[in-house]
C-alpha cells in the first residue's frame, strides 16, 4: 500500500497577494457592474477568513486566488506567480471547494471522483486507486467507497469534495461557504476538519463561530474589503453592519 | 427514478475482468448485430443473450427493474407506433431490441468502472498527440458522458418534486423549464469544478 507520510505534516505558509485587484461585469443593458473594487492585500496568515452578505463580492475574492475568476484590472499573486498568466500552475498549489459539493463531484462513485483528481500526478492505475481508497479512509469514507456520490448524505458529500481536493495535497485550500448547506452536527465536523488541516485556510463563511477560530478575517461589503484584521474584531464590526441594515440584501 | 442508474458496482466476475477494450468492442458488434440482423426471432435471442450477459455479471435484479423502467416505457411507445404502422412483427421486434440494447449498456457500465474506460481511452488514443488530440480530454469528456446521466436523474427527480410542491404537477413548462436551466447551470459548475481542481490544464 502506498503511504501519504506527508499528510498532517504541516506546510509553508504562501503568501497570497492582491494588487489592485478588480472585477467588473457586462450588464445586459450594456452597461458595467463592479463585483469587487480595486483591491490589495497581502495575506500570510494560516486561517483567513472572509464574511459579508450574499453577493457582497466574497466569493469574487475567493475565486481570483484559484483562477476561476480572472480580474478585470489589477493582479493576484500566490508565492509571486499570477494567477491569470499561471492558472494551471497555480491550481496545482491551490485547491477549491465550493459551497455545494454536488457540482464538484464528476464521477459516479466516490473512489472514481478521488481518483480523478489523482490522474494528473499519478500515472499507474493500482497506485492511483490505492491512494484514492487512502484518501477515502482518511475522510471516514472507506466504507463508501464504491457508493455513488449522489446516494452520500450532504455532510459525506462535502468531505468527498474536500477528500477530492486534498488527494493532490495542495498547500493552499479556498473553501466557498462549506458548511451552509449541512446541519448542525455536520457544520461542527467539517468545520473541525478544515482547522485542523495542514494546509493554509481561506474560509469563505457565514458560520460566524467557525470564523472566529481564525488568525484574520476579512470583511467585503459592496465589492469592497471594508474590515481586515483580528477575527472578534472583523465579527463585531459585520454584525455591526448588519444591524445598521434592513431588508434582504 | 433511481440516481444510481448504471453505477460502476464491483465484483470479481468474468465480465468485470474482461479488459475494457474487449467490453466495448463486445457491446459494439452486439450493438450492431441487433440492428442489422432482422426478425423476432433473432430478436428473442438477442434478449436471451444480453439477459445472460446480466446473470454473469451479477446484475442486482432490483436494480436492472429500476434502470429499465424508463427505457421499458419508451420501447412500448416506439413499438405500439411500429406496430400501427406497419405490423405486430415489427412491433415485437423493436420492443425487444430496445430492451436488449438498454440492458447491455447497463451490463456494461455496471461492470466497468469509468475510471478504467478514461485509462482505456488514453491508451488507445495515445498516438494521436502527434495530430494535436489530448487524449485525457478526450477520455474526461467520454467519463463526463457517463456520468451525466445520474446526476441528470438526480436534477429531474429534484425538479419534478419542486413542481409537485407547487401544485403543478400537471404543467409541463413548470417542469421542463427550470430542468433544462438547471442543467445549463449544472454543465457550468461541473466546467468550474473541473477547473477549480486542475483537470484539464
Amino acid at each position: 500500500m502506498p503511504s501519504r507520510s506527508s499528510w498532517g505534516r504541516r506546510r509553508t505558509v504562501a503568501e497570497l497577494r492582491f494588487e489592485g485587484a478588480e472585477v467588473r461585469v457586462e450588464t445586459s443593458d450594456g452597461g458595467e457592474r463592479t463585483i469587487l473594487s480595486p483591491t490589495t492585500l497581502t495575506l500570510t496568515e494560516r486561517r483567513i477568513g472572509v464574511i459579508g452578505g450574499n453577493g457582497s463580492g466574497k466569493s469574487t475574492l475567493a475565486r481570483l486566488l484559484n483562477g476561476l475568476v480572472e480580474p478585470t484590472a489589477g493582479r493576484v499573486l500566490v508565492d509571486g506567480v499570477d494567477v491569470a498568466r499561471h492558472g494551471a500552475a497555480v491550481r496545482r498549489k491551490v485547491g477549491f471547494t465550493f459551497t455545494d459539493p454536488a457540482a464538484q463531484l464528476v464521477m459516479p462513485t466516490c473512489v472514481e471522483d478521488v481518483e480523478l483528481s489523482l490522474r494528473r500526478t499519478v500515472k499507474d492505475r493500482v497506485r492511483r486507486r490505492a491512494l484514492a481508497h487512502e484518501t477515502l479512509a482518511r475522510f471516514g469514507l472507506a466504507e463508501r467507497a464504491d457508493v455513488s456520490v449522489h446516494a452520500l448524505s450532504g455532510g459525506q458529500r462535502q468531505l468527498l469534495a474536500l477528500a477530492g481536493v486534498l488527494a493532490t495535497e495542495p498547500d493552499v485550500l479556498v473553501c466557498d461557504e462549506p458548511t451552509t448547506l449541512l446541519d448542525l452536527r455536520n457544520t461542527r465536523m467539517v468545520g473541525d476538519l478544515l482547522l485542523s488541516l495542514p494546509q493554509q485556510l481561506v474560509l469563505v463563511s457565514h458560520d460566524l463561530d467557525l470564523v472566529r477560530r481564525c488568525d484574520r478575517v476579512l470583511v467585503v461589503e459592496d465589492g469592497r474589503v471594508r474590515f481586515d484584521g483580528a477575527a472578534e474584531d472583523a465579527v463585531d464590526d459585520y454584525v455591526a453592519s448588519v444591524a445598521g441594515r434592513t431588508g434582504p440584501a | 427514478m433511481s440516481m444510481t442508474v448504471g453505477v460502476f458496482r464491483p465484483g470479481t466476475t468474468v465480465l468485470h475482468r474482461l479488459p475494457v477494450g474487449a467490453k466495448l468492442l463486445g457491446l459494439a458488434v452486439l450493438s450492431v448485430a441487433i440492428v442489422v440482423v432482422r426478425g423476432p426471432v433473432s430478436s428473442v435471442a438477442f434478449l436471451a443473450a444480453a439477459v445472460v450477459l446480466a446473470l454473469v455479471g451479477r446484475l442486482d435484479l432490483a436494480l436492472v427493474a429500476r434502470s429499465l423502467r424508463t427505457v421499458l416505457v419508451l420501447a412500448l411507445v416506439v413499438a405500439l407506433l411500429q406496430w400501427w404502422l406497419f405490423s405486430l412483427d415489427r412491433a415485437v421486434e423493436s420492443l425487444l431490441d430496445l430492451v436488449s440494447l438498454a440492458l447491455l449498456a447497463l451490463t456494461l457500465t455496471v461492470t466497468t468502472a469509468v475510471t478504467d474506460t478514461l485509462d482505456a481511452v488514453v491508451r488507445w488514443l495515445g498516438p494521436l498527440r502527434r495530430l494535436g488530440v489530448d487524449p485525457e480530454r478526450v477520455a474526461l469528456t467520454i467519463g463526463l458522458a457517463v456520468q451525466a446521466l445520474p446526476g441528470t436523474l438526480a436534477l429531474a427527480q429534484e425538479t419534478r418534486d419542486a413542481a409537485r410542491a407547487r401544485g403543478l404537477e400537471r404543467s409541463p413548462r413548470a417542469y421542463l423549464t427550470p430542468f433544462v436551466i438547471r442543467v445549463v447551470a449544472r454543465a457550468h459548475e461541473t466546467g468550474d469544478a473541473l477547473k477549480a481542481r486542475g483537470i484539464g490544464d
